[in-house]
């Protein structure tokens, strides 16, 4: 067993083996390493000041990812480069393009959210070579400016692209393969970590076996994968958890596979990892995964941890819902599989048993005729949390009766819930306006939502009903929903 | 004489006003390398404040316990009001209402009862959290309409404007409305929250580093708050990481509470609240209750205006009073009112002090006339744009100059501003292409609208508009700037520099722009009613004239010239026959003895206001702009999109268009957020519950409008003398907003054909346009 985590910080290789479970590394960076480019805005994870890339070997071999420092526990970083804003100039001072193309634009006015971009706009450009104004705006929905108004940022994205300099300066391409290799060499121990500081214990497990083990050891223990639900027990309400085990690393969890009839998706596997084939397999999810939180939290976030926390607004249980996915457990005894909703059981209930944890979920391909949409109602469109999210499949038969249909929504109730009463009430009817005017009321008796600063009950109400209407459009041939930039842009 | 033989004798300087110039931090801003408060490194031994706050709304309190705080891991002090060695005061009014610590009367949720100071932020976070308050529950209410039921008192003195007759014409014929509009607050957000650092000196000395607009008043109050002589107090802010009105006057209580305990303990002092306490205990904009009611024509003429505003203030004054006395200075918007009446109502509530935000009451008086514009508009069945123009003030000599203040509108371009953004938008081809949309689109309405803006320049307390600024011209020729306005991203330093560099003919580099501090420029006002540039640029502009005068002088004296045969020339001096480098001469005069630093000052002319009255000459002049937005909605869901918006914004005679662009750009965002998505939510306790970004959503890159075209009308002079002739830019674009609401308004409308008002509130959030086209929907 090793006590420490291994890691780059730009250039520096660090062994760390003196942190507790619930240290940051926005903390590290500005308070141990006095490395204050990157800011401290909300410390939640939804302004992206303090935007930081992180690289990791995938299967895509070495790539990196803007994720919130201020809500990236330390102890899910072994075996990772961390990039910080300090190591983008050359020495020499001369700026990286990315920079100078922000000074070019004037896309600094306050400057605090700057760097933040900068590693936004950063990430970007490693990865995208001609991004869209889409690719722009969607790299850029986990980073808050309240000065510019944005427009000199996405221009300086395009300008920055738009004359991308063949033999240029940049620190993580001079340094790809000597990072490789150390990340390799680190990732290869075989060993779980157990770091402990002042008797609290972050542990990381060596595979998924070793985490099972550990966890039926430990069934108090907290899982953190991307932290950007539990990053907020700390960071906010001063939690003092112990033990945390890190879970981010496991490649186990993080296979996605597209299967005959569906896709598998790993516990461990990010929003950002899932959406490239549930774009190709169902789109409808691609598009929504597009509006959860930003870059960062999707790149950090899984859609594992979306489901294993049990929130009534979590955006992935609805549509999964509604396609029939099953979900597999796991613990040190063994496995268990059970529908999704089935998980479900009450506020802050699930039906996961000490020890157990989300190992996989199975969604499968939606029929060939089948008609499915999800739909994510929320006060901004990009990086917020639904008030109201409503996934609807539908299967109709040869006459076109309803032969199969799920509706279920998250915001709706205390936990994601299908609408019974509706589904009861169409199937076997013609999918027709006259049907479905008729069964809109029917969602009182499925939904009694609540008010809070999302949303009132009554829009609540009102909206899941009209979402029906808009599916029925929809299936119609009608499309009704507003898009920011036209489907075949994307 | 000197040897002049070769040098570069450069056509124009660098950067002198009028010119595009990056923001001078832009280089520190991208690699991370500006300094904001936080990154200073920190003395040896500092400290980290923490904060108790109230969980009640409106509550005496019965016992405190604070044993457990005490005997928190890493805590050095706790401090309650009792250790104040001066006033329990930080209200910025001289009104004593707004105590540093609470003692036995609790007045929102989220108001600080103690202080804790530990060895890090986390323990001092984590002590304070561990306080035994007991409280004993009093009635409150957070809302306008709960402070009506309850008739809660005013925070501050009303304010009345009056012209005309406006009793005798408001009931007369053909056309009245009577409503009302209610119109949401705002967060600032400020992407650094505030924070102050405190480093103690000997006697009586501390220096504070904040992030704030206003430097002199936080010397001040902490002073106040140390019962020691101003003097003994030094301000410090080099860069706010935006401050928008929210660090006017909110710093007061950091820096105080950082002071008091860098005093007591002899130890450096760091205050940084988590963002959660920023936005639970400072104050925001104020939300507004707008009950109008219009006399009016068939055409759509204006004839009388009866309005009452209603503000949310808070529990104390901070403001309040300026800034609904803004709101009515605003309530005419571009639009003359032959007979009017306005009273303004700031009610007290259990709620955190509301206080300034970009526009000061500005934005919601002026929202209010659009609407009125709005009603008038469909009850005659005309486009609003007509009846804008119908009522626009007139030219001098037109008899429709006057606004209710009775200061005459002399400047007026809002109508060739308008003319131009219209043909320039197509907006006539425009909307008429969006109302044959509208009548083929089932689930999916657009709408378009445009609005004009005018906004009047100073800050309504004459004292206020005074600057200061010091110049040294070193004998290397290098020069060092300061003054007291503030840098918070507005590029302020940038402009100021500019004038000095232009005054002097010499490239901007030389000029190092330094952190705004009370020791070098004393009693200065807030950068603030977006006077920043006026004010201090003029004042820096007055230093320089002070130096160039005794170097014109000392030029004569040496070389045996006339005046007119001295001439500043890029980086030399022309005097007579000979051509000196600045550097060069400079060196000469400081061997000769001439004093080469002096203190400038400026105080705006031309203005006064006699409130009782409600009669004078507020503002020095106008600034004007208009904007066309159309967006589409979803009439399913309420949802909506920004399809496009044109600028045309008047900044007179630009002194850094790339600058002024970004201001516009930005205000016009920040402003939209305010009227879309941007929402307060109190639940029934009286706690804010939208208290962070992920419950209070300010506008993404994704939000602006996908079509985004702004522009300056580059044939505007500043008629009035101001430096550069430029004009202010901070607030004014902030209005231009205005034009989005009402074109979801038109969106929302034509589910009832146009034919009637939808009387859409702000922030009109998915949820209230839905509602909205659900009222349409019963009426049609």
């Amino acid at each position: 067993m090793s006590s420490a985590i291994r890691f780059i910080l730009n250039t520096e290789e660090l062994s760390l083996g003196d942190f507790g479970p619930t240290e940051t590394l926005l903390d590290y960076l500005r308070l141990k390493r006095r490395l204050t480019g990157t800011k401290e805005g909300c410390a939640e994870g939804d302004c992206g000041a303090c935007t930081v890339l992180v690289g990791r070997l995938s299967e895509r071999g070495l790539i990196y990812e803007s994720v919130n420092a201020c809500i990236r526990l330390l102890g899910s970083l072994h075996g990772t480069h961390i990039v910080t804003v300090e190591h983008l100039a050359a020495k020499d001072g001369i700026l990286h393009p990315v920079q100078q193309a922000m000074v070019d634009c004037h896309g600094s006015q306050c400057g605090f959210c700057t760097p933040g971009f900068v590693m936004s706009l950063y990430g970007l450009w490693l990865s995208n070579e001609q991004p869209s104004r889409q690719d722009i705006e969607s790299a850029l929905q986990g980073n808050l400016c309240r000065c510019t108004g944005y427009e000199p940022i996405v221009k300086a994205a395009e300008q920055v692209a738009e004359s991308r300099p063949s033999a240029l300066f940049d620190p993580l391409e001079r340094d790809r393969t000597e990072i490789m290799g150390k990340l390799f060499s680190m990732q290869s121990a075989t060993d779980t970590i157990v770091v402990e500081k002042d008797g609290a214990r972050s542990i990381v497990p060596a595979s998924v076996e070793a985490f099972a083990e550990v966890f039926s050891q430990n069934p108090d223990a907290t899982v953190v994968a991307g932290a950007t639900d539990v990053g907020l027990w700390v960071t906010k309400q001063l939690r003092l958890l112990d033990p945390v085990i890190f879970i981010n690393h496991l490649s186990e969890l993080k296979s996605i596979t597209i299967e005959d009839g569906g896709v598998s998706i790993g516990a461990g596997v990010s929003y950002a990892d899932a959406q490239g084939v549930m774009d190709a397999v169902v789109p409808a999810i691609g598009r929504l995964i597009d509006r959860i939180g930003g870059s960062q939290v999707r790149n950090m976030g899984t859609i594992g941890g979306n489901i294993a926390n049990g929130s009534p607004i979590g955006d992935t249980p609805p549509p999964l819902i509604a396609l029939g996915a099953e979900l597999t457990l796991r613990s040190h005894s063994g496995r268990r599989t059970m529908p999704l909703e089935n998980y479900f059981i009450a506020y802050g209930k699930q039906d996961r048993q000490p020890g157990e944890f989300v190992e996989k979920i199975v969604v499968p391909r939606p029929a060939e005729d089948s008609h499915f949409a999800v739909y994510k109602i929320s006060k901004r469109r990009d990086e917020d949390i639904s008030a109201l999210c409503g996934a609807f499949y539908l299967m109709l038969d040869a006459e076109g009766l309803v032969e199969e249909i799920r509706i279920a929504f998250g915001g709706m109730a205390a936990i994601p819930k299908r609408a019974t009463h509706v589904e009861d009430m169409l199937i076997g009817q013609p999918w027709s306006w006259g049907v479905v005017s008729a069964v809109r009321d029917a969602f009182d008796a499925d939904f009694q939502p609540l008010t809070d600063w999302r949303a009132t009950a009554e829009y609540r109400s009102l909206t899941a009903k009209n979402l029906l209407t808009r599916f029925f459009l929809e299936t119609a041939g009608a499309p009704s929903e507003l898009h920011r930039f036209e489907l075949e842009e994307a | 004489m000197m040897d002049n033989t070769s040098f570069p004798m450069k056509p124009v300087i660098d950067g002198p006003m009028h010119v595009s110039l990056k923001h001078d931090s832009a280089h520190k801003h991208v690699t991370g390398q500006a300094e904001y408060i936080d990154d200073i490194p920190e003395p040896a031994g500092t400290l980290h404040g923490g904060l108790g706050l109230a969980d009640r709304a409106h509550a005496q309190i019965v016992s405190i316990d604070l044993e457990a705080v005490k005997a928190a891991p890493g805590v050095v002090w706790v401090m309650t009001a009792d250790d104040i060695p001066g006033a329990n005061d930080v209200g910025s009014t001289g009104r004593h209402d707004e105590p540093l610590l609470a003692t036995d009367l609790v007045q929102f949720h989220g108001q600080p009862i103690f202080a804790v100071f530990a060895e890090t932020r986390d323990q001092a976070r984590r002590a304070a959290l561990l306080a035994k308050i007991e409280y004993s529950d009093l009635p409150h209410w957070s809302d306008i309409a709960g402070a009506r039921d309850n008739g809660a008192p005013f925070v501050t003195e009303p304010m009345t404007l009056k012209r005309g007759e406006p009793e005798a014409e408001i009931g007369k014929p053909p056309l009245r409305v009577q409503a009302s509009m209610e119109i949401g607050g705002q967060e600032h957000f400020y992407l650094e929250s505030h924070i102050a650092f405190a480093i103690p000196g000997e006697d009586d000395d501390v220096i504070v580093w904040s992030s704030t607009q206003h430097p002199s008043e936080v010397q001040h109050m902490v002073a106040h708050v140390l019962g020691v002589p101003n003097h003994a107090i030094e301000v410090r802010t080099r860069r706010m990481g935006g401050g928008f009105g929210g660090k006017e006057t909110q710093g007061n209580q950091f820096a105080a509470l950082a002071a008091v305990a860098a005093k007591k303990l002899n130890r450096a002092v760091k205050f940084r609240p988590d963002r959660d306490e920023d936005m639970s205990m400072t104050g925001k904009r104020h939300d507004f209750r707008v009950d109008y009611d219009i006399a009016f024509d068939e055409d759509g003429r204006i004839h009388a205006v009866d309005a009452t505003y209603a503000a949310r203030c808070g529990f104390s004054a901070d403001l309040s009073g300026p800034v609904t006395d803004r709101a009515l200075f605003h309530a005419d918007s571009s639009y003359f009112y032959p007979h009017v009446h306005l009273t303004s109502q700031p009610l007290k509530t259990h709620t955190v002090s509301n206080t300034a935000f970009r526009g000061f009451g500005g934005p919601q008086g002026m929202l209010g006339a659009e609407r009125m514009i709005e009603e008038i508009a469909y009850a005659v069945g005309k486009d609003p744009l007509e009846v804008r123009k119908l009522n626009f003030y007139g030219q001098p000599g037109s008899g429709r100059t006057t606004t209710p203040y009775h200061q005459q509108v002399e400047d007026c371009v809002i109508a060739r501003i308008v003319d131009e953004l219209e043909q320039s938008s197509d907006y006539q081809a425009r909307r008429q292409a969006i109302l044959e949309f509208n009548e083929q689109s089932p689930v999916i309405r657009k709408g378009i609208a445009l609005t004009p803006v005018k906004f009047g320049i100073s800050f309504t307390l004459t004292a206020y508009n005074q600057a200061g600024a010091l110049v040294h011209v070193y004998n290397d020729g290098s020069i060092h700037l300061n003054h007291g306005g503030t840098e918070m991203g507005q590029g302020l330093y940038t402009k100021v520099a500019q004038v000095v560099a232009d005054a002097f003919q010499v490239d901007i580099d030389r000029v190092k722009i330094t952190a705004t501090t009370t020791g070098k420029v004393p009693n200065t006002s807030a950068t603030a009613a977006s006077s920043g540039s006026d004010l201090n640029g003029m004042a820096a502009y007055d230093a320089c004239r002070q130096i160039k005068e005794r170097l014109v002088d000392f030029a004569c004296r040496q070389w045996k010239v006339e005046k007119s045969e001295v001439e500043f020339l890029p980086n030399r001096i022309r005097i007579g026959g000979d051509t000196v480098p600045f550097d060069t001469f400079v060196k000469a005069a400081y061997y000769d003895r001439v004093q080469l630093s002096a203190a400038g000052f400026y105080k705006t002319p031309k203005i006064h206001w006699d409130r009782a009255a409600g009669k004078g000459h507020p503002f020095y002049y106008f600034a004007y702009g208009a904007c066309v937005s159309e967006v589409s909605i979803d009439t399913l869901t309420g949802e909506y999109m920004m399809d496009r918006t044109d600028i045309l914004h008047d900044v007179g005679k630009s002194l850094n268009p790339a600058i002024d662009i970004g201001q516009i750009e930005g205000a016009f965002v920040q402003g939209m957020g305010w009227l879309t998505t941007e929402e307060l939510w109190w639940d029934a306790k009286g706690r804010l519950r939208t208290h962070a970004p992920s419950t209070y959503k300010i506008p993404l890159a994704s939000d602006r409008p996908k079509i985004f075209n702004v522009q300056l009308a580059e044939w505007s002079e500043n008629a009035e003398p101001t430096v550069g002739r430029s004009k202010a830019v901070g607030e004014p674009p902030f209005m231009l907003a205005i034009s989005v609401l009402e074109a979801i308004s038109m969106a929302v409308a034509s589910v009832a054909d146009y034919a009637a008002c939808p009387r859409l509130d702000a922030p009109a959030t998915p949820e209230r346009v839905l509602m909205a086209v659900e009222r349409m929907k019963a009426l049609g």
